[in-house]
Parts: C-alpha cells; sequence; structure tokens
C-alpha cells in the first residue's frame, strides 16, 4: 500500500569515507602488516565486502603489548597530566571535525541507522573523550588517594554494537589516568578503530599509547592472556566474559567487565503513556536491539497492558526498517549472519514456549541481514525470551499488578546491568529503584548515556564501572573499586 | 514504511468512522466530575515529549517528498491577518493571493481560507464567492476572550451573519486555569451553536496555558465541547505554536477518534515562518496522528509569512535556483 506522505529515499553519500581495500595492525604508531591470514569485513546491509583486516597472532600482540610498554616507561607514563589532557582534548576535537567520516563508517560496518551513528555514537564518543581530558590533570581531586598512579599496559577487548564508543568508552579512561593501551576491536566491525588509530596519527599521539590489534576469538585471548598487560577491560557476553575471567584469575591483572544484560523497562499505570511508549521503543529497537541495557523485558501494569500495547503497536508500525544509510531510517540491519541466527532460534522458542508474536507488515530487503521488531505477548517469566540475552529487536511482554511483583520481576533474571521505571509519581520512582538490583536506572527516559554517569552491572552482567568518576578507579592503582 | 497490523489496534476493535456509542456522556455532569476526567488522563512528560519531536525534526523530507509536502502545506494555509490596521483593501488582496499564491503558475495550490476578524469576513466572503475557499472569522472577544457570553455570541453571530465558514474562538484561559472547567466547556457549547453550519475552531491558547498536560487536558474539553478543529494559539501570544505542543495536540486527536469514532482537526498557529518548520509539522502528523490529517480538512497552518516562503520553495524546487523575496507579492 502506497503513502500518501511516502519520504523520498535520503541516502546519506559515502563518498566522505575512503576504505582502503585491506588494513594492517596498527601497533607503535604505525600501520604494519599482521603475520596471520586477513579477514573480510562486510556491510551487514547488502553483505558486501568492505575491506580485509589483518588478523593479529599473538606475536603481533606481543609487539603491540611490548610498543605499550615502552611508551608507558617512556613517554606517556612520565608526561605530565596536563599535557596527556592536551592529546585527548586534540583527539575528542577531531572525532568531532570528521565526525560524518565516523558515522558513515560506523553504520557500513555495523548496519546501524546513520541517524543513530550520527547523531549517538560519535557524538557520544567525543564527549568521553572531551570529558576525560578534563580529568587527567585533576586526578588527585577524584576522591582516590592523594596520588593517584596508572596500572601501566590495559588490554581492551570491545563488542560490535557500538564499535567506536566502546572504543572511546575504553580509550578514554584508560589514557586520561595515564596508562597505555591494546585494543582489539570486534571481528566484524574493526573499520572505525582503524580509523581511530589515523586519527591518533593526526593527533601526533605518541607511538604505542594506543595500539589497534584486529581479529577475532584468537586474537582477544591473545590480548587477555599477554603476561605483560596489567589491566583487562572487556565488554561483550556474559559467556565469553566467563572464560576471561577464569583466564585472569590468580594473576596480577586487574580486570573489569561490562557484560549481558535483560533490563525490565517497568511501565506503571500512572505513566505519561505516549512517552512510555516512545521509550519501550528506544529501549528495544535502539541499535537493532544490540544493546547490553537494552529494555527486553516489558512489565506493563495489568491495568493500563491493553493501551499500552495497543499504542506501542502502532507505534511499532511507523517504524522504517531497511537501508541503514537512509537519514530517515529507524531500525538498521543485523549486524552478522551468526547473530541473527541466534535470534531467530530464540525467537523461535518464544513461539514453541506458548508465547504470542507480533510484527508490523512490511517488506524487509533481500539481501543483508535483517529481522523485524518484534513483540512477544503471553510470556512467562519461565520462557527463555523472558531469560535469555537476545541481543536482537524482540521484546517480551509481561504485566504485574502491585509495585512489589514490579520488582520481584524485574529483578528475577541472573542480569543486573539497567532497568527501567515509567511513573509520573516521584516517590513511587524512589521507592522502586531503591530496590532494583541493576547497575544503571532510568526513570522516564531509558538508553540515555552520558560520559559523567558510571556504567555498569550487578550479578552476570559484570563488575567495575566505565564512565564517571567511578571508571576512573577501574584504570587506577588501589583498593577504590 | 509500514502499518499497524491489526486495525484494531487503534479503535479497540471498533470502526474508524461509524458512530460509537458516547462513552464520555456523563463526564461533564458537575464540575468535579469534569475535573476528576480531565486529570485522570495520562500525563505528558515534558522531556520525552521534546525528544520524540526533536528525533522527527531530523526526518530528511527530499525531492518528491519535499514538493509534494511543500504543495500540501500551501493547499493548509489560513492566510491570516489580523490586525486593528486592517482594512478592506488589504482582505482583498489577500484573498487574490489566497486564490493564486504564484500568480506565475496555474499548478500551484489554493490555500484553504482566509482568516480575518469579523467586521472584515463580508469583505472576505464576496472576493471569495465561488473560489472554494474558506472564510474564517475569529470572534468570542479574540484574542483576551475577556467578555462576557452574550459580548461573544453576538461577536460569533455577527461572524457568521457576514458569511464566515469558520470560526475561531478563543477559550477562557482565566477560568481553565481556575479549574472552572465546566464553564469553559459549555462556553464552547453555546458558541458552537452560535456558530450554526460554520465549522468551529476553538483556540486553546497554549502559551498561556504553559504545561503540555494542561493543553492535553483543554484539548479533550475542546473536543467533548463540539469544537470541529483544536487550534493551539491566537498569535497574539508568546511562544504560539511549538512542536511539542502540536505533537500533544495530535496525540489527543488520535486518541479521541480511537474512542468516540470523531475526528477533530489541529490547527498550530503563529509562529510558523518557514518551510522547513511546515515540513516537520507534517511529518509530525504523518507519524503521530497518521495520514488521515494530511488534508486541510483535518490540518491547517495559521500563518501569514509561511505562505511565501513556500513558494519561494516550490519556485527552488521547480527552477533549481532560489529567487529572491521581490518574486513573492508582500501583503
Amino acid at each position: 500500500m502506497t503513502q500518501l506522505f511516502e519520504y523520498a529515499p535520503a541516502p546519506e553519500s559515502r563518498s566522505i569515507v575512503d576504505i582502503r581495500p585491506s588494513y594492517g595492525l596498527f601497533i607503535d604508531g604505525e600501520f604494519t602488516d599482521g603475520t596471520g591470514p586477513a579477514l573480510k569485513t562486510v556491510n551487514p546491509a547488502t553483505e558486501e565486502v568492505l575491506s580485509e583486516v589483518a588478523v593479529g597472532t599473538e606475536e603481533d600482540v606481543d609487539r603491540a603489548v611490548r610498543a605499550a610498554r615502552r611508551a608507558f616507561v617512556k613517554t606517556w607514563g612520565p608526561m605530565r597530566p596536563a599535557d596527556r589532557g592536551k592529546y585527548l582534548f586534540r583527539i575528542a576535537r577531531l572525532l568531532q571535525e570528521r565526525a560524518r567520516e565516523f558515522a558513515v563508517l560506523e553504520t557500513l560496518d555495523n548496519g546501524k541507522p546513520i541517524r543513530e551513528s550520527r547523531d549517538v555514537d560519535v557524538p557520544l564518543a567525543a564527549a568521553h573523550f572531551f570529558y576525560h581530558a578534563g580529568w587527567a590533570d585533576k586526578l588527585e581531586h577524584a576522591g582516590l588517594g592523594p596520588a593517584p598512579r596508572p596500572l601501566g599496559v590495559a588490554g581492551q577487548v570491545i563488542p560490535w554494537n557500538f564499535p567506536l564508543l566502546m572504543l572511546a568508552w575504553k580509550i578514554a579512561p584508560a589514557l586520561a589516568t595515564g596508562n597505555t593501551v591494546v585494543l582489539k576491536p570486534a571481528e566484524t566491525t574493526p573499520l572505525t578503530a582503524l580509523l581511530f588509530a589515523e586519527v591518533c596519527q593526526q593527533a601526533d599521539l605518541p607511538p604505542g599509547v594506543v595500539n589497534i590489534v584486529t581479529g577475532a576469538g584468537e586474537t582477544g585471548r591473545a590480548v587477555i592472556s599477554h603476561p605483560d598487560v596489567d589491566k583487562v577491560a572487556f565488554t561483550g557476553s556474559t559467556e565469553v566474559g566467563r572464560s576471561i575471567a577464569r583466564t585472569v584469575a590468580g594473576t596480577e591483572k586487574r580486570l573489569t567487565l561490562e557484560l549481558g544484560g535483560k533490563a525490565a523497562n517497568i511501565v506503571f499505570d500512572d505513566a505519561p503513556i505516549d512517552q512510555a511508549v516512545e521509550g519501550i521503543v528506544r529501549g528495544i529497537f535502539f541499535n537493532q536491539g544490540h544493546v547490553c541495557c537494552a529494555g527486553s523485558r516489558l512489565l506493563v501494569q495489568e491495568s493500563v497492558h491493553d493501551d499500552v500495547l495497543a499504542a506501542l503497536q502502532r507505534r511499532i508500525g511507523t517504524l522504517r526498517v531497511g537501508d541503514p544509510m537512509d537519514k530517515n531510517t529507524d531500525l538498521g540491519a543485523i549486524n552478522s549472519a551468526e547473530q541473527l541466527a541466534r535470534i531467530r532460534e530464540l525467537a523461535a522458542y518464544g513461539e514453541t514456549e506458548g508465547a504470542t508474536c507480533w510484527q508490523p507488515e512490511g517488506e524487509l530487503p533481500d539481501r543483508g541481514f535483517w529481522f523485524k521488531p518484534t513483540v512477544f505477548t503471553d510470556v512467562s517469566p519461565a520462557h527463555r525470551i523472558a531469560r535469555d540475552e537476545v541481543f536482537g529487536p524482540v521484546l517480551s511482554v509481561m504485566t504485574f499488578r502491585t509495585p512489589d511483583e514490579a520488582v520481584a520481576k524485574a529483578n528475577n533474571t541472573t542480569y543486573g546491568l539497567s532497568a527501567g521505571i515509567w511513573s509520573e509519581k516521584g516517590s513511587r520512582i524512589l521507592q522502586v529503584t531503591d530496590q532494583l538490583r541493576a547497575g544503571v536506572v532510568w526513570a522516564n527516559t531509558f538508553n540515555e548515556f552520558d560520559p559523567t554517569s558510571p556504567f555498569g552491572g550487578y550479578k552476570q552482567s559484570g563488575y567495575g564501572r566505565e564512565g564517571g568518576r567511578q571508571g576512573l578507579a577501574a584504570y587506577l592503582q588501589g583498593e577504590h573499586q | 514504511m509500514t502499518h499497524v497490523l491489526d486495525p484494531g489496534a487503534l479503535t479497540g476493535g471498533g470502526s474508524l468512522t461509524g458512530p460509537l456509542p458516547d462513552p464520555f456522556a456523563d463526564v461533564t455532569r458537575s464540575n468535579d466530575a469534569f475535573r476528576a476526567f480531565l486529570h485522570g488522563l495520562p500525563g505528558v512528560d515534558q522531556v520525552g515529549a521534546q525528544a520524540r519531536v526533536t528525533q522527527l525534526g531530523t526526518r530528511s523530507i527530499k525531492s518528491t517528498a519535499k514538493a509534494w509536502a511543500i504543495d500540501t502545506a500551501i493547499s493548509m494555509v489560513d492566510l491570516t491577518t489580523l490586525e486593528g490596521a486592517d482594512t478592506p483593501g488589504k482582505v482583498r488582496s489577500l484573498a487574490a493571493k489566497a486564490r493564486r499564491p504564484d500568480p506565475t503558475d496555474p499548478s500551484c495550490p489554493a490555500v484553504a481560507a482566509v482568516c480575518v476578524y469579523g467586521d472584515l469576513a463580508g469583505v472576505a466572503t464576496e472576493a471569495l464567492t465561488g473560489t472554494g475557499i474558506n472564510v474564517a472569522a475569529v470572534a468570542t472577544a479574540f484574542p483576551s476572550g475577556r467578555a462576557s457570553r452574550e459580548v461573544k455570541l453576538a461577536d460569533v453571530r455577527d461572524a457568521v451573519a457576514n458569511g464566515a465558514d469558520e470560526i475561531d474562538m478563543v477559550i477562557d484561559r482565566g477560568a481553565f486555569l481556575t479549574g472552572r472547567y465546566l464553564d469553559v466547556f459549555e462556553e464552547i457549547v453555546a458558541v458552537k451553536e452560535a456558530c450554526g453550519p460554520a465549522h468551529l475552531k476553538v483556540i486553546l491558547e497554549t502559551g498561556e496555558l504553559v504545561t503540555l498536560d494542561a493543553v492535553r487536558r483543554a484539548s479533550w474539553l475542546a473536543m467533548l465541547a463540539g469544537g470541529d478543529f483544536i487550534k493551539t494559539s491566537t498569535g497574539k501570544v508568546s511562544p504560539a505554536a511549538t512542536l511539542p505542543v502540536c505533537l500533544v495536540m495530535l496525540e489527543a486527536v488520535r486518541d479521541f477518534r480511537a474512542a468516540t469514532g470523531r475526528q477533530v482537526g489541529v490547527k498550530p498557529a503563529g509562529g510558523i515562518k518557514t518551510t522547513k518548520d511546515a515540513v516537520k509539522h507534517l511529518v509530525l502528523v504523518n507519524e503521530t496522528a497518521g495520514a488521515d490529517w494530511l488534508s486541510p480538512d483535518w490540518f491547517r497552518f495559521g500563518a501569514s509569512s509561511l505562505l511565501n516562503d513556500l513558494l519561494l520553495q516550490r519556485q527552488k524546487l521547480r527552477t533549481g535556483h532560489y529567487s529572491g523575496p521581490d518574486h513573492v507579492s508582500v501583503d
């Protein structure tokens, strides 16, 4: 059916980025060839191969760690903190200057809508560098001891859902506190990290302060298990996080883990319904639901369940699914075939276990990896779709009668990364928030991020905090965590 | 773009057009009951509403979509002059512009209506006879509304007698803000009756209501009282039309139709000066109330300078270059 007001295609031009046919590893301030076979990175919206990227071997990782150690001992460690801050400010400004380039590249490599990479990922990444640049020469005022000292070399492994933003969350605090880093981007989304390496060169960052070693699981394992790495920071799945914890156990390495989630988004009957519906949509369909803190469990008070569901379905019907490069797209491509298979598998469990599946009408593109926005109703807390992290655009709806029941259901998960509350009543918000075991609780909003606000989980969502004053502690010596 | 899968989701199973039993028949039985009803409407989170319109403001409307939006916006304009210095000559000039907004291009649509003070409605009617363009007249002691009910009703009857097809009334904001909801309601009912066949637009003057909660309540009040349109502002109070206010009013007409089966129009007025503003409003209509409101029967722009900007942008799309402000007529 044709629309009365049909938005013409409004594709962002990709001419601003110059994707090289192949990329090496960024070690000691230079791009060097990897010793292993290369891997291909594809555009998940078209399955087009974008580039070939080197796979770092144990030997490559060792070179990177040695470069990082040298930089820590010789340049970055002894540098005046105010000068370290200057470099970070410079990087932040360069990220802003090249924002469009980063946004386009992020969307091509990841599949997320250009609207989100342009308005969320890239500005927030720059904000993280600005924020931490300010801390660089003020660490003694952070309440973390009179003269907090860096740890040394940080080995960091980041996921594919927010490639540049997670890089910023990792690198900015590490550098601001005087550490040097070896970072491994995700296998399917290495390109913005490599563009960031160019920014480091452009900013004249001393060689070895930031090293980017691309690759898959093996490369990541080499980074976290390298004996000269002092600190391991990982964002990703709980399964991999568990194996990292095992690897690191018994060593001197410090560890922070930011893992999965199954957040409850609780809508009380006195909620601002229209805004709550927006928040539900933002909670689960932002970034195709590839968000560890996604509001994947909707808990609605029984008395407004039907109203909320009707409004939610109507709203989901207006979501524009398709070409991520189109400026009007709301929901882009699933990042990989592997992830799509996992989403399909869990959604299939939802149906066989007796939940009711609803999806809006509309066609999906023929090529690429796609999954429609999906809502499951009649979900029981025992169903897998109510317990397992789907990491896709799949919402499970449950109901509750009393605030106590809402809290009990919200906390009934092995995760504890985030939660949301919708109510016009301030006292209820405070009372319920106090009882939720989640690292971040949003009130009348969802998926709102800021570098000043610490982020991290309870239970199997990990430990340690990123962002804010608390996030600095993860990269400083002492018993602050 | 996709659609609502379950059409019943909009209406709770009812039909969109057929008359439904009036579920709100008894909410106006007393001021207390009416207050309980209006205050029982879901609240509006100001920050969330602002975030929503900011997000929709990033919609990129290009080429064919822009051409459609510009023509649609022109056809929705209530070309307005509401100055003490208005003259019959100015109204005739405005009427001429309303019929042929772009004299060099016959494919340019006419506007929806010409909006004037009641005493000039006769002049406008004469100038617009046979054109299909409506004459709208402001009444009820516009813009303050500070007069007795008799005077307001006389104002309305006078404008209708002068040929007005549409009456733009103002609500008694003083009564509304002090909680005398039933007084406001009864006045609108009386004005609606005095309108006879003329369509009634109810101006909420949202710049004086201030909160979005109050905008939602006033919208429902005006719709329950029989208003055919709800309109943001007189244009004499700042801020006039804003996107969050328009969002809340569009949600109100959408929900009201779902509940009662009756469709009510929306008219933002004042402060909408550029094509960009107008397109943002159309996107808001499209993605909030839906395509059923995308016609001059259900959505209007109360504006004067907006039309010239729409015409300049229209010329730009057709010719590929901008012409100067001397290529459109000054009003």
